[in-house]
């Protein structure tokens, strides 16, 4: 057995650079908080992709050829009963070590690119801090032991990524946009928080290694029905599934996703489309097995997963601001990761759907980034967000648009490009289950390869637009990570996948089915073309298009109008007839009572005080008088 | 010197002193009077005391010391109360009782 | 003698110290040199309770000192402190600390101000090494009279109106611990012999259940009313609007916790069956408070308005705990006293600073004051995240166990309760991150503010020692929570054994 307690440095290294930067940024020059902050990342990247060629090729696989699922290092942080305790350490096995990874090797990346980015920029530390952060938070949820740690973690991403999407605090779309997604996945967490309640409750651990082992108690506790035909068990995971949601911004809890565009690109590439999203996922797929004991549950991660997937799809075709076009597509591609693990069973080629989920995450994670760090420089150097503002810009930013092209092509579901690959998996698994969903699925990736070069030609081709500065091609820190990430998008498919992350971690051989990857390919193709002749060259073919489509396409603009119910029931409902009417009940109710008790108190001794009227002569008298009577009583006692 | 005036002609007298005290209190205006009307009270109690010692218990001095203390203490009460009056009435050139109800409320 | 006494002497030695003083500057040095003995001596305390108990001195209370005072009542001053009470004068010697330093720039008569807030705090020191019931409502009134006179003279806005309405309520309350405490007493001694204040012997007796059914409700309430229970609560965001910083500090920190704290050990230790016939009501009572504090700060404009009512949900929220009746929502409850205490006394320091500097409370009025002040900026997003319980900070660990503790009672009634209690960590979180958002972030909309300036040393004290406070417990939980949960036994032996005579 090796020591794999160095793990722990993994968390430690982001945790130091965030103090160190975070107290200390102000005392250094930018530059040097960039480049410490950089180095830290580079150390961990260095030490996870260690972790993960030890865990994978040098540790020897557990009696029955799977692949180990163990503590590296586990200590007490908090007890609560006897039976249950918060322990804070790090958990290996495949899923978290190639988490592990993918958060590492684009964190490392972002932040390369941020050195550039980022130039000039005011709060240059405060932003790697932040970055560091979260990339502590982010690794601490994925090898978490125990679901409270995971919980933990799981807030603290989400204030790393409200931190880094209010980053430009001076700008209110980005105050609120931060705003936004805090309050939208904290109410999603609520539904976790309960879920993990309910859980612990049931089983009376938080111990992953217990909860999805092969006799947990999971399987036997909370089998009863408990509410609307369903068990506790069922309720519980759906609960936690809510959480993940929130998080990995599916229907109807999406609606912070787009929005959270308004932090800096680097951010948006890293947190809202290769890492933090997904978390989600991870959530659903490191608590599979009991997802799997509970069927009800699963569906619901199915068809959320499928629906998310479609909408966001529908609404990426018709967004202009490139960062927004991305948003979505990436929410689509997590509804497919959801999907996939919904129609996925446990245990050997049943676990497909599980096994392409987890490849198309680690896929999605490269050339996801490299296209938001590719919007990020075409950004940068035209300034502004509007694909409608671009066009032509192939020729100034040669080596953006090349690995721009890359990440298109693998995401639409090109061979030999990695999206194919999983993509293939994802709907081969799917076909096995239900041949609507599995059409669902063929109808998303179609859309996702229009949207995809709809984005494509209008940025690089389209029409020739005059900019005020001739666009420029970034600097060196911005384009190795570009070009980094292009290699992976290359490259990434043609991991044996299955060799290595599976559902019971025993692996097994994925087959490429020809028969599934051929129409793929070719309504992928379908959708490029379409793409092609409405926005290859300046036409009007779109807006007819659009015009045809009529009242949808224009609800599906509005991204089909659900911000605003959101900001209805928010805005309308809970401020003006919960919140209003409890801070009139305090003041004028409850307070009143208080002060009308005061008040009649205060009256009476008003009237009281009028016998004190200061004459002296007046208080004699009523003394006098009253001895008198009191003497007459006494007498008059006395004498009887 | 008193063998044979009877008890109650001293309680008759100290009875009468002691309202006419009362009504003076009650009714006068002027503070002095007033002063004064309580001397009478206060007399009039002194009365009581040396009549009843001297009937009730005649061997015995208790009542007696009790006057001579009531008269120390109103000779004192008289002499701040003085004081007091005097510096009303340099402050608000009155000594009509009825002008003194600061302290009212 | 106990070096308990120590205490209660440090501040009356710090006072005289005061009185003794010729100007204002000497006046604050006295009180900051008493404040930080008080502090090292609290501190000296964790550690040698912890190292006691390491050792394996198991006693229900340490440091024990018992003198007679009246003999004729068989009244004691009878001292001694257990883990909880250990954590309470930790959390107070924090706050009092901060709150001199908070109170630097105090202009009028400083040196009244220092020894009124002194005498308060020497008063919540002795509430809670008190273990005789009299003693210890001597120190309650101690506690609560000094606040009439701070917020009446030094305070703002309707002064006049809040430290009346303040004091009393808080009398109101008093009367009732008072009758409720007289009634333990009589019944202190069934068997016959001495009757006593003492509270570790009138837990060792069982009190016949109708007389326990008639004072539950005396003390609970009375205890209530501090701990900000619904409907009792108004008086919370009046005061703590017109108290000047260092006394809301210390009221929202501190004196509020007394509440908590008396609801726990004397009304719930001393009379366990009706607690656990009659928590009910009360934990109906407290889940509204909870989210009834939540919305209501939802909507205020004046910055101690909204922290006042989130006073009263946090503060609900240790009730509510208390009424759950086992050992881990116990704990829970305990915790939250203290971290609600110190983050709640970071949000009052705050809020004093940033009104010194704009002269305003009203949310609206202000915005972008990251730009001219960041570091309180950051100290006030630091304590807004705590108070919305991010992890890492002391409110996450309080809620968390108070949560999970509160689920450990499987019935309908309970569940429901604790998922409404728990729905206000997303209220929390929106009114937070409003204030946040409209003050601190954006650009800034008065250009007079252009010219503030940031925190100055004394503040930055004031304001690292508590965020020290909250990150402490936030970080590292484990020292506090085991403390306390040990604390907790004779409690949850009581608790236990009523529970069966009822089923």
């Amino acid at each position: 057995m090796i020591d794999f307690s160095f793990t722990a440095l993994i968390l430690l290294i982001p945790l130091f650079m965030f103090v160190v930067l975070g107290l200390f940024g102000n005392r250094f020059k930018p530059l040097v908080s960039g480049i410490a902050g950089t180095t830290g990342l580079f150390v961990m990247w260095v030490l996870s992709l260690i972790t993960a060629y030890m865990y994978f090729f040098v540790l020897e696989k557990a009696v029955d050829g799977t692949f180990q699922k163990f503590l590296a290092v586990n200590m007490r942080w908090l007890t609560l009963t006897d039976k249950l305790h918060i322990d804070m350490g790090v958990l290996l096995d495949p899923i978290s070590v190639m988490m592990l990874i993918v958060i590492t090797t684009v964190s490392f990346m972002a932040n390369l690119y941020s050195i550039g980015y980022m130039k000039g920029e005011k709060g240059y530390m405060r932003f790697f801090s932040f970055l560091s952060l979260f990339s502590f938070s982010m690794l601490g949820l994925v090898v978490a032991t125990n679901i409270f740690q995971m919980y933990i973690f799981w807030e603290l991403v989400g204030v790393s990524s409200y931190l880094l999407i209010g980053f430009y605090y001076t700008k209110d779309a980005a105050v609120a946009a931060s705003k936004k997604a805090f309050i939208v996945t904290r109410f999603a967490d609520l539904g976790f928080l309960i879920g993990i309640l309910m859980l612990s409750y049931l089983t009376g651990t938080f111990d992953f290694i217990t909860l999805t082992g092969p006799d947990s108690p999971a399987f036997t506790s909370g089998q009863g029905v408990w509410f609307l035909g369903l068990s506790t068990m069922t309720w519980s995971m759906i609960f936690i599934f809510m959480g993940g949601a929130g998080k990995s911004a599916m229907f109807p809890l999406h609606i912070w996703l787009p929005d959270a565009m308004e932090g800096p690109t680097p951010v948006s590439a890293l947190i809202h489309a290769a890492t933090m999203v997904v978390a989600g996922v991870y959530l659903v797929a490191r608590l599979f097995p009991i997802y799997v004991s509970t069927p009800v549950a699963l569906d619901v991660v199915m068809y959320v997963g499928a629906f998310s997937s479609i909408f966001a799809a529908i609404i990426a075709c018709t967004q202009y601001d490139i960062k927004r076009v991305l948003a979505y597509s990436t929410m689509s591609q997590i509804g497919m990761m959801m999907f996939a693990l919904g129609i996925s069973g446990y245990g050997g080629h049943e676990g497909l759907g599980y096994m392409a989920s987890m490849f198309h995450l680690f896929n999605h994670a490269f050339f996801k980034a490299l296209l938001f760090l590719g919007a990020g420089a075409i950004i940068h150097s035209v300034h502004t967000n509007y694909m409608n503002e671009m066009g032509g810009l192939w020729k100034h930013l040669p080596i953006t648009h090349i690995t721009f092209l890359i990440a298109c092509l693998a995401i639409a579901g090109i061979p030999p490009l990695s999206g194919f690959f999983s993509k293939d998996e994802i709907l081969a698994a799917g076909l096995e289950k239900s041949t609507f969903l599995y059409l669902v699925m063929m109808i998303v990736s179609g859309l996702t390869a229009f949207y995809m070069f709809r984005l494509y030609f209008s940025i690089f081709w389209g029409k020739q637009t005059q900019y005020e500065h001739t666009p420029h091609e970034a600097p060196k820190t911005m384009t190795i990570p570009l070009l980094f990430l292009a290699v992976g998008a290359l490259l990434t498919g043609l991991i044996p996948f299955s060799n290595f992350v599976t559902s019971d971690r025993l692996p097994f051989v994925a087959h490429l089915e020809i028969w599934v990857a051929i129409p793929a390919v070719l309504i992928a193709l379908v959708g490029m073309v379409i793409a092609t002749l409405f926005y290859r060259k300046e036409n009007n073919l779109p807006e007819k298009v659009f015009l045809a489509l009529g009242g949808f396409s224009k609800a599906a603009y509005h991204k089909f109008y659900i911000d605003e119910l959101y900001l209805f029931i928010t805005k309308k409902i809970i401020f003006n007839y919960i919140s209003r009417p409890i801070a009139w009940f305090d003041r004028h109710i409850v307070d009143g009572t208080m002060n009308g008790i005061s008040f009649v108190t205060n009256e009476i001794s008003f009237r009281i005080r009028k016998f004190q009227s200061g004459q002296l002569q007046q208080y004699a008298l009523v003394f006098v008088s009253g001895a008198l009577f009191l003497a007459l009583i006494f007498i008059y006692l006395w004498t009887n | 010197m008193f063998e044979g005036v009877p008890l109650q002609w001293f309680l008759v007298t100290g009875t009468i002193m002691f309202f006419v005290g009362i009504y003076g209190f009650l009714v006068r205006k002027n503070l002095i009077t007033i002063l004064m009307s309580i001397e009478l009270i206060l007399n009039s109690v002194n009365i009581n005391f040396v009549a009843f010692n001297k009937i009730l218990y005649p061997g015995h001095l208790e009542g007696m010391f009790f006057t001579i203390f009531v008269i120390a203490v109103a000779a004192a009460e008289t002499s701040v109360a003085i004081a007091i009056i005097i510096n009303i009435y340099r402050r608000i050139v009155n000594i009509d009782v009825e002008k003194m109800n600061e302290m009212k409320y | 003698m106990s070096f308990l006494t120590l205490f209660i002497i440090i501040p009356l030695l710090t006072i005289v110290g005061i009185l003794l003083c010729k100007n204002h500057l000497q006046v604050k040095w006295v009180a900051v040199v008493g404040m930080s003995l008080q502090l090292i001596t609290a501190i000296v305390l964790i550690l040698v309770f912890l190292a006691e108990r390491r050792a394996g001195n198991m006693a229900e209370v340490l440091f024990v000192q018992d003198n007679i005072w009246y003999e004729t009542l068989n009244i004691h001053f009878y001292i001694g402190v257990d883990g909880v009470s250990v954590a309470m004068i930790g959390l107070t010697a924090l706050v009092v600390f901060a709150g001199i330093f908070a109170s630097w720039d105090i202009v009028d008569l400083p040196r009244e101000f220092f020894t009124s807030l002194i005498l308060l705090a020497s008063g919540v020191f002795g509430f809670f090494i008190s273990l005789d019931l009299f003693t210890m409502f001597l120190f309650y009134e101690l506690a609560v009279i000094p606040m009439y006179l701070l917020i009446g003279i030094w305070g703002s806005g309707p002064r006049h109106y809040s430290a009346m309405k303040l004091t009393l309520m808080l009398m109101g309350g008093s009367a009732l611990i008072l009758l409720g405490m007289v009634g333990l007493y009589v019944n202190s001694a069934p068997g016959g012999g001495p009757l006593t204040f003492n509270l570790i012997q009138i837990s060792k007796i069982h009190i016949s259940i109708e007389s326990q059914r008639f004072l539950f409700p005396f003390l609970f309430v009375g205890f209530g009313v501090l701990g900000a229970l619904f409907p009792f609560h108004t008086w919370s965001p009046d005061g703590h609007a017109s108290a000047p910083t260092a006394v809301s500090m210390l009221h929202a920190g501190v004196l509020m916790k007394l509440g908590g704290y008396g609801c726990y050990r004397v009304a719930v230790f001393l009379l366990p069956e009706a607690a656990h016939q009659m928590g009910w009501i009360f934990l109906i009572l407290a889940t509204i408070g909870v989210i009834y504090g939540a919305f209501g700060a939802l909507w205020q404009k004046d910055l101690k308005y909204i922290n006042a009512y989130s006073s009263v949900s946090h503060c609900s929220l240790v009730l509510f705990a208390i009424l759950m009746f086992n050992q881990t929502a116990l704990t829970g409850a305990i915790i939250q006293m203290i971290s609600h205490g110190i983050m709640t006394a970071l949000f009052f320091a705050l809020i004093g600073m940033i009104y010194g500097r704009t002269h305003t409370r009203y949310i609206n009025e202000m915005g972008g004051l990251m730009k001219v002040m960041p570091f309180l900026a950051v100290a006030y997003v630091i304590a807004g995240l705590a108070s919305l319980g991010l992890p890492g900070f002391s409110g996450f660990v309080a809620e968390m166990t108070i949560f999970v503790g509160a689920f450990q009672n499987a019935d309908v009634f309970h569940r429901v309760c604790t998922i409404i209690a728990a729905s206000s960590i997303v209220v929390t979180a929106v009114y937070i991150l409003r204030v946040i958002g409209i003050l601190l972030l954006g650009k800034i909309r008065n250009p007079a503010y252009e010219l503030i300036t940031d925190a100055k040393w004394h503040d930055k004290i004031s304001v690292v020692a508590l965020i020290f406070g909250i990150t402490l417990i936030g970080l590292a939980p484990l020292w506090l929570s085991d403390m306390i949960s040990q604390g907790l036994g004779p409690i949850m032996q009581k608790l236990l054994a009523a529970a069966p005579i009822l089923n």
